[in-house]
């Protein structure tokens, strides 16, 4: 049985008096794709939020790969291979979409102030490669057609799909997705469905915070419900399905997934 | 908006308007004015990489222009100080003050960050006026010419050359950064703090490079200053050189380094330009501040450009 | 109590209660619209000015104190109408200096309409000073004081009791709610730029008389009550007060027990520390950010 690259451990955020995330327990297997699933305002992005270091938890802790990493800021927990995308998206709109992928490699990146000021010839290679892959990146998530583009002439769901290029940027372990498919039509939320399976089969290991149930229980290895900031169940596709409390929860509505 | 000319053709296009523009400057009095850009061109430069790219804001740059300008003149008529050294040591100061000051302030942001820096400069220009045993007071001090070698810089063609490789290589340096690993995570910053962020970018640490970097640039050019006019006075430390240096900024177009020189170009020449008006200098700054934020937010180049761009199609 | 500690309190309470008329105009004006006023100091300027110009043709004190006022509020709302509505929506960088744009045109068009000179106001009730708790204070200071707190007074009755008040402090909470509530914000706006320009320029016309008045006078008193504004929590009316009179007698004491050169310093070492320390000010609200 390996050790669990993610353990959360009875993780909490108050807001004031709100509780938004409770007490949530789960641990997570290296490269599988985990889903973090529940009804709006179950405190999905809130814990996505807490396991990024966007917010700093009230209670509990967080284990990465064996070492604590409870409240560490978010670049230093992007140092340790951890990389996230957003619901509202974070692009750099004042650069291109290339920059914008560039941005994702900066800890493989020289980022000294001098080798920069005065452009030696170290930084002009690491300039090249960085371009290269970067390149290569958005290849990957399918925006050939935008390599050249400026961020701010792209549409939605390719800037979707420019986050997700930029976030593999350095090369991350552990990869956490908020809503992907959300604002997206049926044809890119297959594509999205995809390059998640691709992702996936790349090792790293996948977090998604999703809506889309129909997207969440094709692709899932592993299913956390939240509802009201609590860990109702969690389990496999098939498991949290038939599981009579979150069916109550919201399957039972009529989410036309 | 991606409407940067070429690095090398700008840099070469600039290089060709320092060379040919002595052809123009018919007497010392115009020499000086060019003088005067091209100081002012370099504190520019410096303070766009700042505001224009890493979108942070300073309204106390006059205080490192004005240290970097007493701590060589102070060292070198005081002291006695050889000026090449005086001129290490100060920026040497300068950017060890900018660094241990930047941390805590650039953790600021949008007005509390301005309010800031414009208490970090009045500060500073305080205490040059009533340090007066050691930098004059209000009526300033003279400074030794900077010799080198022996040799002397003086004249005004002598500091027209020197002012003009100066800013080539400002500008040079300051191109060089924004294309670069350490450049594009500040434009991240300005971009989205928080995608930068989980990108595994610093912010501290970028801000208050950037911040060092540009009170660097700024003290250098106060340091050529006080040896080009041979006197220094705290007009230039104060409050309202910073404001204007930030307008220069600003007009010249923000995250455009050669709009910085353009800026600084322009609102130097406007008010030798008004001197037969100089009871109306301040009526007209102040206007061009305001429309020019008004009508052209983004600053001249980059508006001019895209107009540019709009006719092409 | 010690004479010369009294003495220091009162000349910085006096002080200190311009500073907290100053910090109130840039409460009010911010929380209608988030705007940093730079040109507020120069509102304290026109009012002083104005009343001496106005004086000097002739007019009695009575009458060229309420002219310079409306002088000032016309002022102010110019500024609002031409320089700041058009950049609604516009940058932090871009409205700062828009308003410092318009305190140098302001100070500009100060010199070409007046002249660059000191100028004396006439006392209201004349310089025999009074004797108070071992301390000599000016009967202008009283005036100070005390019209001051009248001003406080009116515009706590204001904000507190009238329709338009209450409609401003619901603006300031938030905009767009007072406007689907029927408030006419863009209204709103121009009377908080019309009300701060009265409470300054009524500022300049009580300190004038202590200290003479000038085309550039506006510029330090702006910046101390905009300090007075930080130190109090920017926003907050009771903190602007708070602030205003903390900062008049720590300058006070400051400069006669510490070190009168460094007088004017004092206020900006205050701004640096509540920034550094405690950003919201005394009064004002923490925020926090939601992603």
């Amino acid at each position: 049985m390996i050790a669990p690259q993610l353990c959360v451990t009875a993780l909490s955020k108050a807001f004031g008096g709100v509780l938004a995330v409770d007490q949530v327990s789960f641990d997570l297997e290296a490269g599988k794709v985990n889903s973090i699933i529940g009804p709006n305002g179950a405190g999905k992005t809130t814990l996505l939020n807490l396991l990024t270091g966007i917010y700093a938890p009230s209670a509990g802790r967080v284990d990465f790969e064996g070492a604590e990493v409870t409240g560490l800021a978010p670049h230093r927990l992007a140092a340790r291979g951890m990389a996230r995308t957003f619901q509202n998206l974070q692009i750099f709109f004042n650069m291109s979409a290339l920059e914008n992928v560039m941005v994702g490699r900066h800890l493989r990146e020289r980022t000294g102030w001098f080798a920069a000021l005065l452009r030696s010839p170290g930084l002009r290679a690491g300039e090249r490669e960085s371009r290269d892959e970067a390149a290569a990146l958005m290849r990957f998530v399918g925006l050939d057609a935008f390599l050249d583009a400026q961020a701010d002439a792209m549409p939605y769901g390719a800037l979707k799909r420019l986050e997700i290029a930029r976030a593999l940027g350095g090369r991350p372990k552990l990869l956490l997705l908020d809503e992907p498919a959300a604002g997206l039509n049926p044809t890119e939320t297959q594509a999205i469905d995809a390059l998640i399976l691709r992702l996936a089969q790349s090792g790293v290991t996948v977090v998604l915070v999703e809506h889309n149930m129909r997207l969440v229980m094709g692709v899932s290895d592993h299913i956390v419900v939240l509802d009201y900031g609590r860990k109702l169940c969690e389990g496999t596709a098939d498991e949290v399905r038939n599981d009579p409390r979150v069916i109550e929860a919201y399957l039972g509505s009529t989410e036309a997934a | 908006m991606d409407w940067r000319a070429p690095r090398t053709g700008g840099l070469a296009l600039l290089a060709a308007v320092i060379l040919v523009l002595p052809f123009a400057l018919i007497n010392n009095y115009w020499y000086e004015v060019a003088i005067l850009i091209g100081i002012n061109a370099i504190v520019c430069v410096g303070l766009n990489l700042l505001i224009g790219y890493a979108g942070q804001i300073s309204l106390g740059h006059a205080g490192f222009f004005g240290l970097g300008a007493y701590g060589s003149a102070i060292l070198t008529a005081r002291y006695g100080w050889p000026p090449a050294a005086a001129l290490a040591a100060t920026t040497g100061g300068v950017a060890l003050l900018a660094l241990v000051v930047g941390r805590p302030i650039l953790k600021l942001k949008g007005h509390y960050l301005a309010m800031a820096t414009l208490g970090m400069g009045i500060i500073i220009s305080i205490v040059v006026v009533t340090e007066d045993r050691l930098t004059g007071g209000p009526d300033g001090m003279s400074v030794p010419a900077f010799t080198l070698f022996g040799l002397g810089l003086a004249g005004e063609r002598t500091w027209y050359w020197v002012t003009g490789g100066a800013l080539l290589a400002a500008v040079w340096l300051a191109l060089n950064l924004v294309d670069s690993p350490a450049g594009r995570a500040l434009r991240a910053l300005h971009g989205s703090e928080i995608g930068a962020q989980v990108s595994g970018i610093d912010p501290t640490r970028a801000k208050v490079g950037i911040f060092v970097i540009s009170a660097v640039f700024a003290s250098i050019a106060g340091s050529m200053t006080a040896h080009y006019s041979g006197f220094i006075t705290p007009g230039k430390v104060g409050f309202f050189h910073s404001i204007e240096l930030v307008t220069m900024v600003v007009f010249g177009g923000m995250a455009s380094t050669f709009g910085a020189v353009i800026g600084a170009a322009t609102l130097t020449l406007l008010p030798q330009l008004l001197t037969a008006l100089k009871e109306y200098e301040m009526v007209v700054f102040g206007a061009v501040m305001i429309a020019t934020m008004v009508f052209l937010p983004r600053g001249f180049l980059p508006s001019l450009m895209s107009e540019l761009k709009k006719r092409r199609k | 109590m010690n004479a010369q500690l009294a003495q220091f309190l009162l000349s910085g309470l006096t002080i200190g209660a311009i500073y907290a008329l100053v910090a109130l105009g840039f409460a009010i004006i911010y929380n209608a619209s988030h705007v940093i006023n730079f040109a507020q100091g120069e509102f304290v300027m026109i009012g002083g000015m104005a009343t001496v110009a106005f004086a000097g043709a002739g007019l009695p004190l009575a009458l060229a104190i309420p002219a310079a006022v409306l002088g000032a509020v016309a002022v102010g709302l110019a500024l609002e109408k031409f320089a700041v509505e058009p950049a609604r929506g516009a940058s932090v960088v871009t409205l700062i200096i828009i308003t410092i744009g318009a305190s140098i045109l302001l100070r500009g068009l100060a010199t070409l309409v007046w002249d660059k000179k000191l100028h004396a106001l006439q006392p209201f009730s004349g310089n025999q000073p009074i004797e108070l708790a071992g301390a000599t204070i000016l009967p202008q200071s009283l005036w100070v004081l005390g019209v001051s707190l009248a001003v406080l007074l009116l515009l706590g009755l204001f904000f507190s009791r009238t329709l338009t008040g209450k409609a401003m402090l619901a603006t300031s909470h938030n905009p767009l709610a007072a406007q689907l509530c029927g408030i006419n914000v863009r209204f709103v706006l121009l009377l908080s730029f019309g009300l701060s320009a009265a409470l300054g320029a009524i500022a300049g016309i009580l300190i004038a008389p202590i200290t003479l008045t000038s085309w550039d006078v506006g510029v330090m008193l702006g910046l101390k009550g905009f300090a007075a504004a930080i130190l109090g929590g920017l926003g907050s009316g009771a903190g602007a007060v708070v602030g205003g009179l903390a900062l008049g007698i720590v300058e006070s004491l400051g400069a006669g027990y510490l070190s009168s050169a460094y007088k004017d310093a004092i206020a900006f070492v205050i701004i640096l520390a509540v920034l550094f320390f405690m950003p919201s000010g005394l009064f004002g609200k923490k925020s926090a950010e939601r992603v």
